[in-house]
């Protein structure tokens, strides 16, 4: 039996030094300065051939890659759905700690970037010339991938300026005017309530993305990254207050739908008329189609209100960008996928799909800004959008650790939608535990 | 490997040494077993521990910090309230959940029902229903605006209160798991119930008890060593609560945090805040606890019986 037992035990330990091993070795840093590829290289690499394996959960680049593919004989891309969002996130983190498996494309929304440029673990892209590409990128998507700096970690793939979507025949109905300021949508939506118990104006459960995006268009700037290793997390400027008061409004009179975007209830409201309105990025119309078929005719597209009458204030919602990880082996091939696929004649090929752009000269192209929706009655709804995309001031930033703060954003803040906690006060404590956070994970945070 | 490995050596080795008389046959049956278990039961929990005692920073990366982790643990007030959240789950659900099925395992097992094998199925059948696909067909019913609890609402003019609240939630996450498991203790305590000898019943009845008496008496001393077993599942079953809850956050964000359960506190330090070591941590200390709690139920429930 003891015998046994230490037979085992050895066995254990050789087991553990694998797999330690393995996990152990698995960290490496390149140096700060970007690798210097030419057009030539690029040219090179293409004319070579190769494969490239790509993660994204974008349906719209299934067409790029087949294109790309045509395109470039002997280039082979291998489009994988490592899973959404942060799902996908963490099978990148552990791939890049292990040191293998890692992809040599991968889609990373604007938020969660500052997580891995923080670590380096993708590539400044500079050194490939997407620096000079700048000017050819809207100007919130763009700040995104700089990281408000002069690097550039990644392309943008899209953008999601805001607007707001309503459905007309209800404010029709009801002989209610179109909002254009946040006082006047919070009338609005006693209005509604009052004529139609059933009728909400939206929906909201404590969403930090619709949250941060409507911080962002109050001009409130809560986040600070002051370098590498020092944030700012602080909800107590002007515009976190006008956010606050007004959002406040609409929780304690009830005028909130309790139904969380994206669940069965929430298309289901929409399709019956019980959610009247949506302030979200310009990449809905899709999902409207496909999700509130019922509602085709009856809903609009209008500027997204505003904190001050006559104001002209715009904020990003949601987009993500590509970006190349620094443990890629086939960085060439990877950098001219993205170019194609984010900038150059993928582009059009993602908007016919449906995508909403991040480059200047498709949001301002004539075509683009034309297009009819029939699902918004014809409405051009492109002009909205692409006035938004020019509004969005570009000095917002995110945490290095969005994902995160996020993730706990209904845990704090959330509280204020379900008792008596007051939205400012949700906030604090969403700051408290994200600075908490921050200070663990060896940052120095100012609050 | 190292098995394999001496077992080379002790063959080919130098011709008379005196170890070589030993017989290796024994090991080598062994060690297919060693092997696996080794493999799948212990290094797991030897690479938990070791990740442990480790800290994997944004900035700095990875430092070893002894027992750092558990220290925080100890101090963690979410992870706290969660333990104390199943505990109130645990010493409330399980008993209702066990005195539930032994009343129907007791009724089936009293001969004087109609249709028992219908009875019997039905009431199991929730038990072959994934948990997943139960809590969302319980979340639907929950809903007050397009579920049950809103028809109800409708119909009546009622105002039932919300079973998402966060003041109800764990009680409706509680006649969820009920659901679930009524049948599945009532056929362990019904197929314990019906290896009691007949003759025993024939006895009482020759004595002149009565039906109460046979089972107090009787049946519930025989069926002891089932009511321990499902009792130490239902603990674990409670400490480890996870899929409930984690579905039904998607309905109820703000009444069910990400540090709800410490099951669901371990699978968002991991998955959301990368925080791999610290979960292990929790992980471990969450084992532990529910290992002694499980042994002290299991000790005192067979002293009884000796």
């Amino acid at each position: 039996m003891s015998l046994n037992t230490r037979r085992a035990l050895r066995g254990l330990a050789l087991v553990c030094a694998l797999t330690l091993g393995a996990a152990a070795c698995g960290s490496s840093d390149d140096g700060d300065s970007p690798e210097n590829v030419s057009g030539k290289d690029i040219d090179a690499a293409l004319k070579k051939g190769g494969k490239i394996t790509v993660w994204a959960w974008e349906p719209t680049l299934k067409k790029v890659a087949e294109d790309f593919e045509e395109k470039h004989p002997g280039v082979e891309v291998d489009l994988v759905n490592a899973g959404t969002n942060d799902k996908q996130y963490t099978a990148l983190q552990n791939a890049m700690s292990a040191g293998k498996g890692v992809p040599d494309v991968a889609q990373i929304e604007y938020y969660a970037l500052g997580q891995f440029a923080l670590k380096e673990s993708v590539t400044d892209l500079s050194g490939f010339g997407a620096d000079e590409l700048a000017s050819s990128y809207s100007r919130g998507p763009w700040s995104a991938v700089s990281q408000g700096g002069d690097k550039t970690y990644a392309l943008p793939m899209d953008s999601g300026p805001m607007a707001l979507f309503y459905n007309k025949k209800l404010f029709d109905k009801h002989k209610i005017a179109v909002p254009t300021t946040w006082d006047e949508y919070v009338d609005a939506a006693r209005a509604l309530h009052k004529a139609d118990p059933k009728v909400y104006i939206t929906n909201d459960t404590g969403d930090a993305g619709l949250t941060t995006s409507l911080l962002w268009q109050a001009g409130a700037r809560p986040f600070d990254v002051k370098n590498k290793t020092a944030v700012g997390i602080d909800f107590k400027d002007k515009g976190a207050a006008a956010y606050t008061g007004t959002w406040q409004k609409l929780i304690d009179d009830k005028l909130l739908a309790p139904i969380t975007s994206w669940s069965d209830e929430w298309y289901q409201g929409m399709a019956k008329g019980t959610i009247a309105t949506l302030a979200i990025g310009a990449w809905m119309p899709a999902n409207l189609a496909s999700g509130v078929k019922s509602g085709a005719g009856d809903w609009r597209v209008a500027p997204l209100p505003q904190w001050t009458k006559g104001g002209k204030a715009s904020a990003e919602n949601g987009g993500s960008s590509l970006a190349l990880p620094t443990a890629s082996r086939n960085k060439e091939l990877a950098y001219a996928f993205i170019e194609y696929a984010n900038h150059g004649a993928g582009v059009q090929t993602r908007i016919k799909d449906g995508a909403f752009p991040a480059t200047n000269t498709d949001l301002t192209s004539d075509k683009f800004q034309q297009t009819k929706f029939p699902y918004f009655g014809g409405q051009k709804a492109n002009q909205v959008f692409a006035e938004s995309a020019a509004r969005v001031p570009a000095d917002w930033k995110y945490l290095p650790f969005q994902v995160y703060s996020n993730s706990v954003f209904n845990d704090t803040a959330g509280k204020a939608y379900v008792s008596d906690t007051s939205l400012a006060d949700g906030l604090k404590s969403w700051q408290r535990k994200s600075a908490e956070y921050g200070k663990q994970q060896g940052f120095t945070v100012h609050e | 490997m190292a098995t394999l490995q001496s077992a080379a050596v002790g063959r080919a080795g130098p011709p008379p040494p005196r170890r070589s008389r030993r017989s290796w046959a024994g090991w080598g049956f062994v060690a297919p077993f060693a092997l696996v278990f080794a493999l799948v039961f212990l290094a797991p929990i030897a690479y938990s521990i070791y990740l442990s005692l480790f800290q994997d920073r944004l900035i700095g990366g990875t430092t070893f910090v002894g027992l750092d982790n558990y220290q925080r643990a100890l101090d963690d007030p979410e992870f706290w309230e969660g333990l104390g959240r199943v505990t109130l789950f645990l010493a409330v659900q399980v008993p209702i959940m066990l005195g539930i099925a032994l009343l129907v395992a007791l009724a089936l097992d009293s001969g004087r029902l109609y249709g028992k094998s219908f009875f019997r199925i039905s009431i199991f059948l929730p038990y072959a229903v994934p948990a997943v696909v139960a809590t969302l067909m319980w979340g639907f019913l929950y809903g007050t605006r397009f579920g049950l609890v809103g028809d109800v609402n409708d119909a009546f003019g009622a105002e039932l209160p919300d079973p998402l609240s966060p003041d109800l939630v764990l009680a409706s996450i509680g006649n969820i798991v009920t659901w679930e498991f009524v049948g599945y203790n009532m056929l362990i305590f019904y197929a314990a119930l019906r290896v009691i000898p007949h003759s025993l019943y024939e006895a009482a009845e020759i004595d002149g008890a009565s039906q109460l008496r046979v089972i107090t008496a009787i049946k519930l001393p025989a069926i002891r060593g089932a009511l321990v077993i499902a009792t130490i599942f239902s603990i674990i079953g409670s400490f480890q609560l996870f899929n409930e809850p984690s579905i039904l956050q998607d309905l109820a964000p703000n009444a069910i945090t990400t540090s709800y359960t410490p099951n669901l506190y371990t699978y968002s330090l991991s998955f959301n805040g990368q925080q791999q070591n610290y979960s292990a941590t929790v992980a471990i200390i969450m084992g532990l606890i529910t290992m002694v709690i499980a042994y002290v139920v299991q000790l005192r429930g067979m002293r009884k019986g000796a």
